[in-house]
């Protein structure tokens, strides 16, 4: 039989406030155990809720990012359970009426677009963290993180592969951090992906009964892990069994998931109006000032650089991915002042090959967009080759300053006076007649052999171009 | 609809109350009166009428972004069960 | 002294006929010879009460007190007060020390006034005669084998027995009003949100207000001075002008329009009651008040939804109690859930639970609408019904309690008997309105309690009505015997 997966997400998106959403302790992350745990976060008897206005802010911020109704009155509800990292044997969350409604994204699968829904995103506060060191076969709970605002995006099931669902996460990674809302650094928890993954049979339009993996942190194991419970899945229900509805943690030492022990049992979270808080109304001004405080979109703005700048629609795509790659293309155009295909293509080529191959963010490059300016304006006045920008540009990297000083250091300025290219070539013709007589056969080819004779008697610096220009009017007469 | 002792100690359970069998049985009586009570409700039609949550009809007030709080763990662990390096210590949670 | 109104004990202050230390220290003598059978305290720190009074001295020397400088005041055992041991009547926080104030705790600290110590309650405030208390029952000074009513029945027996000038409640349901009128006091409910909620120990957050007993309406103007206020650590205080409750005591009644519920006066209602609620209306009638009959017709489904809604928001904010953080741990158990299960069966009272269980019940997957959603459907027809009364009168009367204290024991057995004893204030606290009780006389010997409803945000005037009748009588005046 023909399967098919059925994917959707739920994400945890840790917001980038100062404090937590219902009181004023720190959100700083990895302070020592408990010491951002004030009256409200350990939930002392007596101590009430009050809402962060810059949490609600963010929500609105997504809402408006992904083009979606935003919850004009949302109303924050109890979900009540007992687990030692939840003080209040509560989680205040929303539950009918979120901040935000439905809305979309789109992914991009190579040349393919394709729009995930997004259900709903409410406000949220998070839970405290279990530590399971050395005490004594106790655990030891730390509730400094009790109460930091989350947004918890919740998608349709509309993804068909872990491919889809990755590039998902991915686009929505991105669009967290591209409008300022959470740091997206998901090694410290602050971006973290549940996933319903079920299976059915091909052509089917009825949903299988699906299991949730939890709180996936990187996109590698997201990836991992629902190749793996997806042939799990596909091979228990072949064998002839049945899915069980359950919550399951994938291991990335083993690449398999297994489910829950605890937090298994029928939950019944016995959801109801906090009536500590009171309904949370956005007005149209609220929404309006949020509006005018919003970056450009990626969409807009890759729309806008294939306009300002004459860029491919692959170039525009590419460098609006992430608002960092965005950011440094814009101020390295700004600098440099000439054609930004050109800058484009160093982006996109060069700088993001290193930052690939040393696993760096484009903000922690060692060559800024200025100094990437910099030498770009050496290649567009022709003292550099494209060959020996390459070069310069290691030097850069590697921290051996601005072009202007690598290239005075290396004696790499290019060759560009005709009379000293003019002897050179004739230099080469004299002492290769026979490529010279071979090309005159019609052997195209060893036209290319007499250039690099040249470039090679310039030791590489003379220019290309009027290497290629005098040798084929010599080559002519 | 009547309570059943299955649905008292289900009830206890999800409410973290240990309960013997005999407080089961004495719960169940007790709580069959009190639901008696409140079965009286049903007998009004509330069809179309907004639930009220709240006797004033105010909106939440929004707090500013600014840290309040200063670190207490001291003071707030002097009165708890079971510390350790400024952890609370809980029995191990299996998960 | 010990019958002095907080104007008077003012006044003596200030004229250094006492000091704040002195007067402290007569009702701390006071509590030592007769607490130890009232049972009206739960908490008593000597040191720190004659610490604020001579603090409060200090104040008054350098002439900056104020209305209140240097007048002990008894202080539920529902408020966190830091230092002091706050247990809220239960088992669960017996050794629970307060590590901050509530709102209205600091607001009596800035006043200049004196925590006299910490009162009995019923347990978690979930009671109307002061028998689930951890720590005791608490007597009636009237009538030792009567109980004071609850859940404030400690604040209330404090007083009454003048081992307090005044004193603090809070109300759900009826638990200020109700042992008000079982113990002969004024007390009042003021309109939900008036009164911060910030430390005040959680019973059903949309219900719960804090109150002034005390004497005489007079005196309770004077409490609401300092007890009311917007917090902004509470969402659902109410941002509002700062208002004067004495400003209007002194108005005349001529004129004023009292409803009269019909349903307040039907079966269920002693009939020593009645007769001196409706003495009480004819005196209000010589005052030049005009009396109208009103219909409030949901008023008997007030306590099946109350009984829906508190139970069940206090059966989650009762969940933080769990041995991890504070309070109670169970000294033996197995694993997390043992430990959980064991920390609250015997953390928590058979009524505690009871109300637990049954909030629990009525949220839980499948009974939601049929009880919660329906509980907040019958809500607004209960507040509705309060609107359409409004408009016919300016204030509504009525008894605040079916009968005089009853005897210890006598209702224990039966949580429904004692569920109806709140039939007359549950609905007052549904709507959010405020709720007065002033004494109106005596039947068979025990104090009844005629009940003063009013508007939104009307506190002044209902003071103002209940300072009239004071002024033409005395029943408040009067006092348990035995006390001396």
């Amino acid at each position: 039989m023909q399967w098919e997966v059925v994917i959707g997400l739920e994400t945890h998106v840790q917001l980038q406030t100062n404090t937590k959403i219902f009181c004023g302790a720190s959100t700083a992350f990895g302070a020592e155990p408990n010491t951002q745990a004030d009256a409200v976060s350990i939930a002392l008897p007596g101590v009430l809720p009050v809402l962060n206005r810059e949490a609600v802010q963010c929500a609105i911020r997504f809402g408006l990012a992904i083009d979606a109704e935003i919850g004009r009155r949302s109303v924050f509800a109890r979900k009540n359970y007992f687990y030692p990292d939840l003080p209040k044997g509560y989680q205040i969350s929303q539950f009918e009426l979120p901040v935000v409604g439905k809305g979309k994204i789109t992914i991009q699968l190579g040349d393919v677009e394709k729009v995930i829904n997004i259900t709903r995103a409410h406000l949220e506060e998070d839970a405290g963290k279990s530590l399971h060191g050395d005490f004594h076969g106790a655990t030891g709970i730390d509730l400094n993180r009790a109460g930091t605002p989350l947004l918890e995006i919740v998608t349709e099931p509309d993804m068909r592969s872990a491919a889809e669902a990755v590039a998902y996460a991915k686009k929505l990674h991105e669009l967290v951090q591209w409008i300022g809302i959470c740091d997206g650094n998901m090694q410290e928890g602050s971006f973290r992906c549940d996933v319903n993954v079920s299976v059915r049979p091909k052509g089917s339009d009825k949903l299988g009964t699906r299991r949730e993996i939890k709180n996936l942190n990187s996109f590698r194991f997201m990836q991992q892990a629902i190749e793996y419970e997806t042939r799990w899945q596909i091979e228990t229900l072949e064998d002839g069994g049945t899915i069980q509805q359950a919550t399951v943690l994938f291991n990335p030492d083993t690449g398999e998931t297994r489910a829950m022990r605890s937090k298994e049992e029928a939950n019944d979270y016995r959801y109801f109006p906090d009536p500590d808080l009171l309904p949370l109304v956005i007005s149209e001004a609220d929404i309006e000032a949020v509006k005018a405080k919003m970056p450009e979109l990626p969409e807009a703005m890759k729309a806008r650089f294939e306009q300002q700048y004459a860029l491919p629609a692959y170039d525009a795509t590419a460098i609006t991915a992430s608002r960092g790659v965005a950011d440094y293309f814009v101020a390295a155009v700004a600098a440099f002042g000439g054609e930004a295909k050109l800058v484009a293509n160093w982006v996109m080529g060069s700088v993001a090959a290193k930052l690939n191959e040393e696993g760096k963010a484009i903000a922690d490059s060692p060559v800024s967009a200025e100094q990437l300016a910099g030498l770009l304006k050496r290649i567009a006045d022709n003292t550099i080759s494209g060959k020996m920008a390459k070069e310069v540009f290691e030097a850069m990297w590697s921290g051996e300053g601005d072009a202007d000083t690598i290239i005075e250091k290396r004696g790499l300025k290019q060759v560009s006076d005709s009379g000293a290219i003019e002897a050179i070539v004739d230099e080469v013709l004299a002492a290769n007649a026979a490529m010279v007589a071979e090309y005159k056969a019609g052997k195209e080819k060893a036209f290319n052999g007499i250039v690099g004779q040249c470039m090679k008697a310039s030791k590489g610096k003379a220019n290309p171009a009027q290497v290629n220009e005098i040798l084929k009017k010599k080559l002519a007469g | 609809m009547s309570l059943t002792i299955d649905d008292v100690k289900r009830i206890a359970h999800l409410a973290r109350i240990e309960v013997t069998e005999a407080d089961a049985h004495a719960t169940l009586e007790k709580l069959g009166g009190i639901l008696g009570l409140i079965e009286q409700m049903q007998a009004v039609d509330t069809t179309g009428i907004e639930p009220m949550s709240h006797s004033q009809d105010v909106t939440q007030r929004l707090r500013d972004d600014v840290v309040t709080e200063i670190n207490q763990r001291e003071l707030f662990q002097s009165i708890a069960p079971a510390v350790e390096n400024g952890l609370y210590l809980v029995p191990k949670v299996i998960e | 002294m010990i019958n002095a109104s907080l104007k008077e004990l003012a006044t003596a202050l200030g004229a250094k006929q006492i000091s704040s230390v002195e007067l402290t220290q007569l009702f701390l003598d006071r509590i030592n010879r007769l607490n130890p059978e009232i049972n009206a305290y739960i908490t008593l720190d000597a040191d720190r009460s004659l610490a604020q009074a001579a603090a409060a001295d200090a104040l008054i020397a350098q002439g900056k007190a104020g209305p209140l400088t240097g007048i002990p005041f008894a202080q539920k055992d529902i408020f966190c007060a830091q230092g002091w041991r706050t247990t809220c009547g239960s088992k669960m926080l017996e050794n629970f020390v307060a590590p901050y104030d509530a709102h209205i705790i600091s607001q009596f600290d800035n006043a200049g006034a004196v925590n006299l110590g910490k009162t009995n309650m019923d347990e978690f405030a979930m009671g109307s005669s002061n028998e689930t208390s951890y720590f005791g029952k608490v007597q009636n000074p009237w009538d030792r084998a009567r109980v004071p009513g609850g859940s404030s029945g400690g604040s209330a027996a404090a007083v009454a027995a003048r081992l307090a000038p005044a004193a603090t409640g809070t109300d759900t349901g009826g638990s200020i009003r109700q042992p008000a009128s079982l113990c002969g006091l004024s007390g009042l409910k003021p309109t939900y949100g008036v009164c911060s909620r910030y430390g005040m120990i959680a019973f059903a957050s949309s219900l719960d207000q804090a109150g002034p007993m005390a004497k005489s309406a007079e005196d309770l103007a004077l409490m609401m001075n300092v007890m009311a206020g917007f917090d902004t650590r509470d969402s659902t205080s109410l941002q509002r002008d700062t208002e004067d409750y004495t400003r209007d005591l002194n108005q005349p009644l001529k004129g004023l329009r009292i409803g009269l519920p019909r349903e307040y006066f039907a079966d269920g209602l002693d009939a020593g009651v009645a007769k001196v609620v409706l003495d009480a209306i004819e005196q209000y009638r010589k005052l030049g008040a005009e009396t109208v009959e009103v219909s409030l017709p949901n008023t008997q489904l007030s306590i099946p939804v109350y009984y829906v809604l508190a139970p069940a928001e206090a059966s989650s904010n009762l969940s933080r109690y769990d041995g991890v953080r504070y309070g109670h741990r169970a000294a033996e158990y197995t694993d997390l859930m043992d430990m959980y299960c064991k920390t609250r069966a015997e953390g928590f009272g058979a009524e505690v639970k009871r109300r637990i269980m049954v909030g629990t019940y009525v949220l839980s997957a499948g009974y939601y609408d049929a009880y919660y959603l329906k509980a907040q459907q019958l809500r607004r027809l209960i507040a509705q019904d309060f609107e359409q009364a409004f408009k016919q009168c300016d204030v509504i009367m009525g008894p605040a309690a079916p009968g005089t204290a009853f005897k210890t024991g006598e209702k224990t057995n039966d949580p429904v008997a004692m569920y109806l004893e709140d039939l007359y204030t549950i609905a007052v606290n549904l709507a959010g309105l405020p709720g007065m009780s002033v004494p109106a006389g005596f039947s068979n010997g025990l104090p009844v309690g005629l009940q003063i409803i009013g508007n939104y945000f009307s506190e002044a005037r209902m003071l103002n009505i209940g300072h009239q009748y004071q002024q033409v009588t005395d029943w408040h005046k009067q006092m348990p015997q035995g006390i001396e």
